[in-house]
């Protein structure tokens, strides 16, 4: 008899559960298991570094987004008077920063002169006003002097003064050319919110007023008597005039003399009809409440004005938008290009793989900046596309090239593996191996890649448009490249239109770089477990 | 080996080729009608014809390829320098970005692998840490933020260097001391990224030579540290780091556009804006093939450098 047989015979009920009344130690698991990404998201909190990148993007990407919606100038807002602005806020510099404030060192002439735009705004009537209450003065423009000194140069000595001048009153007064209509409404508007913007004109050139007297009567700051630069009264001695140190102004032993325009009951004229029938007239006005009146608010730029007048703050925004929106798009088209390429090299192989990675070869051969070039040649010039558009497509035409490189190994490691054989087997279609069973390993290392590729893309096109291959200069949008381009070119004197984009840039490069090398290091599953 | 080598410098004359075919016809496609200069009509009109301008590109594209192949001559430029040949309109500014680049790689390769080392024996201690920050940052920040920098500080605060590249004439001589101040400030902006990068690169090779086990068997055959280091980690950390000093040293040709765009350095890169600014088509050509080469260079030289370097690595097998 044979074993089988015996086997068989051998009916149900010798059978019995052997643990049937065993208390079972082991229990199911209760917790939620862990996923990959939910993993690498776990080890990339710890890491410090790269978190606080990630928040970085995060402000920048917001500042990107709504400094355009809350601020009160638009991309294309420029005031051509109100060029170079150093950086104010109206709220912080109660505090005593950003009160938009330059060093210059005042000659004594300078001095005065800025001592006399204080004095001028507070005497709008024509009635005089003294040093003192100059100073004193909302619209005087000297923030704080640091320091009084003298020097002698062949015996005759001489003051100046290293001062933290305001560039927003410095401009003091100005002449504006303006309909006879105009001019009423800034009247009736001035006399409607008190702030004085009409001031006396200055006799500019007449009889009166030799020209000797003043240096440059297109200088509406230029309202009291000189003689090359230096105040001085006239007709008090022999000569014919006296000059004033600032030393007697100071004390208030002498008073600047004024060459305001007056008629003959020598009351101030505060317009001179330029125009027949009186349709036209030149007014002098204070820059700074005229700039209120025309806009309505008190001009104040966070991050100063550019030697256009632009507002240096959204102009930034702006060209991060740029620059964001470029390096994203860039981002997902190349992901999605690398990966059904790549996909398709590693999975089939063979001649496909031969004859596609040939094609690579060469694409990735080509240097970038003759693809963006010619790009820029062949649609721009001819209007086939944007520039930011042809900017994308040469992007686009060599950058996937690292994602599908990747992707293929990646593949090449995963086909062989026995549960994608045993998925096979199952039937499973080439489709859905791929899509299923093959891609979501690769997704890791694409991810921090791609990742690790934006600063590339945000540094390119920066470079691009600083050496002005690319053209992205207007009214309406700009970019990182073009401010420092603009801004390198008067650093000297004007360090403030640089260095905010330079220091944007260089945070969204340092901040890309360490986000990207933090996600690399989650992702990577060789670290799994190295932390405790 | 020596197969190899052919077999590898074929292909890329091959690849050279197709991209030279590819942006031969897409410049033709734009290339406008100059307008003729009078005076000069005749020899305008001469070297046109030499170079068949009044033919279908394919056969210009022959001429193009047989005067490279026979003469040596890339065409005229017939804007930038007229009449000039385009090899003597690059020649002519090789040089100053030779020099520059050059200059730079020898402070900063050797102050690169140096700290490197440092911070790789100095592994997770604080100094370490510091260093690894500070090569972060150094890394990131785009080359152009340097320049701006130390044009600023050195050369308008502290007035010490001059802000751009003093002229050849100016300076008399490539190798005169005004030349070379006037080189420091591009120099010091070229320099950071590389010491960075190179110093990154050593600290992760040294790193993982010093952890493996031929490191253990030196010490315990009773090297000292400092033997063992340098008897046997680094030899081992140069091969892949040696590579890639030699693809650098290839690559100073190609230099900086935008670092010579900032210091008006009269190098290359300014002549291939130029070439686009003022459309001189051959010129724009000529240094697009140009770097073209650089780049091609570069990959066959590192690839086979490894195998010179490294006998374990063996030729053609992938």
């Amino acid at each position: 008899m044979d074993k089988a047989m015996e086997i068989k015979r051998i009916s149900p009920e010798m059978f019995e559960f052997a643990q049937m009344g065993d208390k079972l130690h082991d229990k199911k698991l209760e917790t939620k298991p862990v996923g990959y990404f939910k993993d690498a998201f776990r080890r990339f909190k710890k890491n410090q570094a790269s978190v606080i990148a990630a928040i970085i993007i995060v402000l920048i990407i917001l500042y990107a987004i709504f400094v355009p919606i809350t601020s009160q100038y638009t991309v294309g807002f420029k005031d051509a008077e109100f060029k170079y602005l150093r950086p104010r806020s109206l709220f912080l510099e109660k505090f005593g920063i950003f009160e938009g404030g330059l060093e210059m060192t005042l000659s004594q002439n300078f001095y005065a002169n800025m001592v006399g735009i204080g004095i001028a705004a507070e005497d709008q009537n024509g009635e005089g006003a003294t040093w003192a209450e100059g100073i004193e003065s909302e619209y005087y423009p000297i923030l704080k002097i640091y320091e009084k000194t003298t020097q002698t140069v062949a015996g005759e000595s001489s003051n100046s003064w290293i001062c933290d001048v305001s560039s927003y009153y410095k401009m003091g007064f100005s002449y504006k050319e303006v309909a006879a209509s105009e001019y009423d409404k800034i009247l009736a508007w001035q006399e409607e919110t008190g702030i004085p913007v009409l001031y006396p004109m200055i006799n500019r050139g007449s009889s009166d007023t030799p020209s000797e007297w003043c240096n440059d009567y297109s200088d509406a700051n230029c309202w009291y008597a000189t003689k090359r630069g230096v105040p001085v009264n006239y007709a008090s001695n022999a000569a014919g005039y006296e000059l004033l140190t600032v030393e007697q102004l100071e004390s208030g032993a002498k008073t600047f003399q004024d060459i305001y325009l007056r008629n003959e009951d020598g009351e101030v004229q505060y317009f001179v009809s330029t125009a027949k029938g009186g349709t036209m007239c030149t007014i002098r006005v204070m820059t700074y409440n005229y700039y209120i009146y025309l806009y309505g608010h008190e001009p104040s730029y966070i991050f100063g004005t550019d030697g256009s007048g632009y507002d240096i703050a959204i102009r930034l925004a702006n060209g991060i938008q740029l620059s964001l929106i470029l390096a994203f798009s860039v981002f997902f088209i190349n992901f999605f290009i690398g990966t059904v390429y790549g996909a398709i090299e590693g999975y089939y192989g063979g001649v496909i793989d031969l004859i596609m990675e040939r094609i690579s070869d060469i694409l990735s051969r080509v240097p970038f900046i003759i693809v963006a070039t010619l790009f820029q040649m062949y649609l721009v010039a001819t209007g086939k596309a944007s520039t930011i558009e042809a900017l994308l497509f040469a992007f686009v035409l060599t950058g996937w090239l690292g994602t599908a490189y990747l992707v293929r190994t990646q593949f090449y490691r995963f086909k062989t593996q026995e549960y994608v054989f045993a998925a096979r087997t199952l039937g499973a279609s080439d489709f859905r191996l791929i899509a299923k069973h093959i891609y979501p390993n690769t997704l890791g290392t694409i991810i921090t890649s791609s990742i690790l590729g934006i600063p590339g893309v945000i540094f390119t096109e920066s470079s691009l448009s600083y050496l002005g291959i690319i053209n992205l200069d207007g009214t309406e949008q700009t970019s990182i490249g073009t401010m420092l381009a603009n801004g390198n070119a008067i650093m000297a004197e004007h360090p403030h239109v640089i260095l905010f984009p330079a220091l944007v840039i260089s945070l969204l490069m340092i901040s890309f770089n360490l986000f990207g090398n933090g996600l690399r290091d989650a992702f990577n599953p060789s670290l799994r477990g190295s932390e405790g | 080996m020596v197969k190899y080598v052919i077999k590898r410098i074929l292909l890329m004359l091959m690849i050279f080729f197709i991209i030279m075919f590819i942006v031969f016809m897409l410049i033709k496609q734009l290339e406008p009608e100059y307008s003729m200069d009078k005076t000069m009509a005749d020899i305008e009109k001469a070297r046109r014809e030499a170079m068949g301008y009044d033919k279908p590109l394919l056969v210009q594209f022959g001429i193009y390829v047989k005067n490279i192949v026979t003469k040596w001559d890339w065409g005229t430029s017939f804007k930038m320098r007229k009449y000039y040949g385009v090899v003597d309109v690059i020649a002519e500014r090789l040089p100053p970005t030779i020099l520059i680049n050059f200059y730079s790689l020898i402070l900063s390769i050797p102050l690169g692998i140096g700290v490197g080392i440092y911070a790789a024996l100095k592994k997770n201690k604080w100094q370490d840490h510091v260093l690894s920050t500070v090569i972060m940052i150094a890394i990131s920040v785009p080359s152009y933020v340097y320049a701006f920098l130390v044009q600023y500080l050195f050369g308008y605060r502290w007035q010490l260097l001059p802000l751009t590249m003093a002229p050849l004439s100016e300076a008399g001589g490539w190798f005169s001391w005004t030349m070379f101040k006037s080189m420091l400030l591009p120099i010091m902006s070229l320099s950071f990224g590389t010491i960075a990068g190179m110093m990154r690169f050593t600290r992760a090779e040294l790193t993982e030579v010093l952890t493996s086990e031929f490191m253990l068997l030196a010490r315990t055959k009773g090297l000292t540290k400092a033997q063992a280091t340098v008897r046997h980690a680094l030899n081992n950390a140069m091969v892949p780091i040696l590579p890639s000093i030699i693809s650098s040293f290839v690559g100073i040709i190609g230099g900086s556009l935008i670092i010579e765009q900032i210091f008006s350095v009269p190098g290359v890169g300014p002549v291939y804006i130029q070439s686009i600014n003022l459309l001189d088509y051959n010129v724009f050509m000529g240094v697009s093939m140009f770097y073209t080469f650089i780049g091609l260079a570069t990959t066959i030289v590192v690839d086979l450098s490894y195998g010179f370097i490294d006998p374990r690595i063996r030729m053609g097998a992938r």
